[in-house]
């Protein structure tokens, strides 16, 4: 059924964006659902880790760059240190 | 303008304490209300900016946040032109979330350490021959590197060329240096102590064993519970629920200020920090001291454990059996000791390695048309000798006699637990030896230990035989002790007192048994930071060290015991003010943010105390 999710999987890549110190809970929220929103990042993927302040995502770099994640992180008000990004 | 606000949020809040102090003293000492007044409205406002930022982005993605509701009540009170309230509760506010910044990363700080070890940078030959300093993320499978003496391991990788010794303490937790020759195997995150090595990597970056386990730390932190995914639901809902109650308060009072009371006191903030701290913590102690615990489902089974299951061979035994005792019943012993060893040679059977290994330097003879008997031992032709090495069921077969005198050694060699080998020449019994694995150092005291943690059975289940199990069990104190049990039958005894209603974890070296590890509640493996221990169990004890382990349990027991003392300090508190928001008078805005400001530094302080967690003697 997800033939669009099929195609992009080929230019699906994971990333790991290390954030400054998270101090609430509620950040993560907020981060997750600003990663979520965004189109081409895969929402079951997202997962910020509070501890570790790092957020983990797969997306399909057709549709989406690293950049953009990290400017809707930015958004947020959280200072993104680097992102490392993989192809799987 | 946004961000620039943000990023200021520290100054800001020494901003806005000079300002509350310049209008305290001016009002006291000067008895200038006017200064007072405005210094307040100042520190009110830009108080108030970041605070509202934040919530109006939390907003955005549709999420109520701790925020929003300071927010309202500082707008409100200075709408009620209450600045003195509006003033402190800002910066109470700002102030305890520098202050939750400083100690949060505090509890961080064990993890941090092992993050740290890392290694950052290579040397990497380039296509001219020459070794380039490079970036350890530039590093390919395949691609040859240079590590010279004092510097990390930046891959997992093959030696090449070179030697030199490593200490392996970040993988292993063992810190004496251990020589490397071409062909070994190094690891990325170790020491190079001295020596020059060139490697060719085989896995890079988070592939390997290093990376998987900061991997796998970093996901134990922040795994969730059920309680904490409770306390999480909970806390999503909460904070609208508090705005609506404050709504329908004010609608009916129409007493603005006990509406942002009621706000302010709302805030749940111990209750969301409280939980993750202490799992934070916990896990950071278990990090730096050799446990790796992954997450903090793990922790609250482990506590509740009360059943623990040993494999014996590896896990209480040293794993490789030696010979403890022998008698001669003959004089020629010299000339039969190397028959012996001739035969043993050829074979890989553990107990021919231990006599081996006993013997030590004979000459040896030709050995002629060998024949191996199925749990018997091996019968062969030496020196034109027929000689038999091999079990009691051998000699019987081969029609040795065994007299009364030997028959009485047999029975005293099996009470303490040895295998038994003996040889025959010709017919005649020439040596009796007895094999044991010897019991691990330590293993009784920190089975003692285990007990006085509330584990009520100890159980260890071994494919050896029911005497050998038995002798082990009995010095060991053992509650139960089965023999002759293969993989599946552990795995079948685990599934049964399961059944019963136990908590079993299972401990074991995670090669042959990881139907058990996957199995039990707990499954503990004994690697040395293998990639099966890694991979099948819930614990992995660095270095395959037995005395980590009541330390994991004691450890995991103060973690569970300290998530709970923290929600219910944070529930304490909201109870506590609510009930003197409704009972008394010394409630008010301010001292509700206060008071919450501090219950979230005691939770934090609270969950540090597991950094330095000792299990006491």
């Amino acid at each position: 059924m997800n033939t669009i999710n099929k195609i992009g999987e080929n230019n699906m890549k994971s990333v790991t964006i290390q954030l400054e110190t998270l101090t609430c809970p509620s950040c993560v929220q907020k981060i997750e659902v600003a990663l979520k929103g965004l189109e081409g990042v895969d929402k079951e993927s997202v997962k910020v880790m509070f501890n570790a302040s790092k957020a983990k995502a797969y997306f399909d770099d057709d549709k989406v760059s690293v950049e953009q994640l990290e400017e809707s992180i930015a958004k947020m008000g959280y200072e993104v240190k680097n992102s490392k990004v993989k192809s799987v | 303008m946004q961000r620039f606000i943000l990023k200021s949020k520290n100054q800001i809040t020494l901003l806005s304490a000079i300002l509350i102090a310049t209008a305290y003293i001016s009002k006291w000492a000067a008895g200038n209300t006017e200064v007072f007044t405005l210094a307040l409205i100042v520190a009110s406002v830009i108080g108030a900016l970041p605070i509202a930022i934040q919530a109006y982005q939390a907003l955005r993605v549709k999420v109520v946040s701790i925020d929003l509701l300071v927010t309202i009540a500082v707008i409100s009170a200075f709408l009620i032109q209450n600045y003195e309230e509006s003033a402190i509760v800002t910066f109470l506010f700002l102030f305890g979330a520098y202050l939750e910044q400083r100690t949060l990363n505090q509890t961080r700080s064990a993890i941090k350490e092992l993050t740290e070890m890392a290694p950052e940078s290579a040397f990497k030959q380039m296509e001219n021959g020459e070794f380039v300093e490079v970036d350890v993320d530039d590093v390919d499978e395949g691609d040859l590197l240079l590590v010279k003496t004092g510097a990390k391991v930046p891959v997992d990788g093959t030696v090449i060329f070179g030697d030199g010794h490593i200490n392996e303490a970040s993988i292993t937790g063992e810190s004496l240096p251990v020589g490397k020759e071409k062909d070994s195997k190094v690891f990325a995150g170790t020491i190079l102590e001295n020596g020059t090595l060139q490697i060719v990597a085989d896995r890079v970056g988070e592939d390997t064993t290093f990376g998987r386990i900061i991997e796998l730390v970093e996901e134990a932190q922040d795994s969730k519970s059920q309680t904490e995914r409770f306390v999480d639901r909970f806390s999503k809902y909460y904070t609208p629920v508090v705005l609506f109650l404050a709504f329908v308060v004010w609608l009916f009072t129409k007493d603005v200020e006990l509406a942002i009371t009621i706000l302010v006191l709302g805030c749940p903030g111990a209750l969301v920090i409280g939980v993750p701290v202490s799992n934070v913590a916990g896990i950071g102690n278990g990090a730096r001291s050799g446990v790796l615990l992954k997450g903090s489902e793990v922790i609250t089974d482990f506590s509740r454990v009360d059943t623990m299951v040993f494999d014996k061979t590896g896990t209480l035994t040293v794993g490789n059996p030696s010979v403890s005792e022998t008698i001669y019943y003959s004089a020629d012993s010299a000339e039969v000791l190397g028959y012996m060893a001739s035969i043993e040679r050829e074979s890989d059977h553990p107990l021919a390695k231990a006599i081996l290994e006993e013997i030590g330097e004979v000459e040896f003879s030709v050995v002629e048309s060998t024949e191996v008997v199925k749990g018997g031992g091996i019968v062969a032709n030496v020196n034109e000798h027929r000689v038999a090495v091999g079990n009691v069921a051998l000699m019987e077969r081969e029609k040795v006699y065994l007299s009364d005198e030997v028959k009485a050694d047999i029975d005293r060699f099996m009470n303490c637990g040895n295998s038994l080998v003996l040889t025959s020449v010709d017919g005649e019994l020439k040596v009796l030896m007895g094999v044991r694995d010897q019991i691990r150092k330590g293993v009784k005291e920190n089975l003692r230990k285990l007990k006085k943690l509330g584990v009520k059975n100890l159980v260890m289940l071994s494919g050896d035989n029911q005497g050998t199990v038995d002798v082990v069990s009995r010095e060991l104190g053992l509650t139960e002790a089965h023999g002759n049990m293969l993989p599946e039958d552990k795995s079948a005894y685990i599934k049964k007192i399961q059944s019963e209603g136990h908590i079993v974890a299972f401990i074991g070296d995670g090669v042959n048994d990881s139907p058990s590890l996957a199995l039990a509640d707990i499954g503990i493996a004994m690697g040395s930071g293998t990639d099966v221990a890694i991979e099948t169990s819930d614990v992995v004890l660095m270095n395959s060290d037995f005395s980590r382990l009541p330390h994991a349990l004691g450890l995991t027991k103060s973690i569970s015991r300290n998530m709970k003392q923290n929600v219910t300090i944070a529930v304490g508190v909201v109870l506590v003010l609510f009930a003197g928001l409704l009972l008394s008078e010394w409630v008010s805005m301010s001292v509700g943010m206060l008071v919450h400001e501090l219950s979230i530094l005691v939770v934090i302080i609270n969950g540090m105390r597991l950094l330095g967690f000792r299990l006491r003697k």
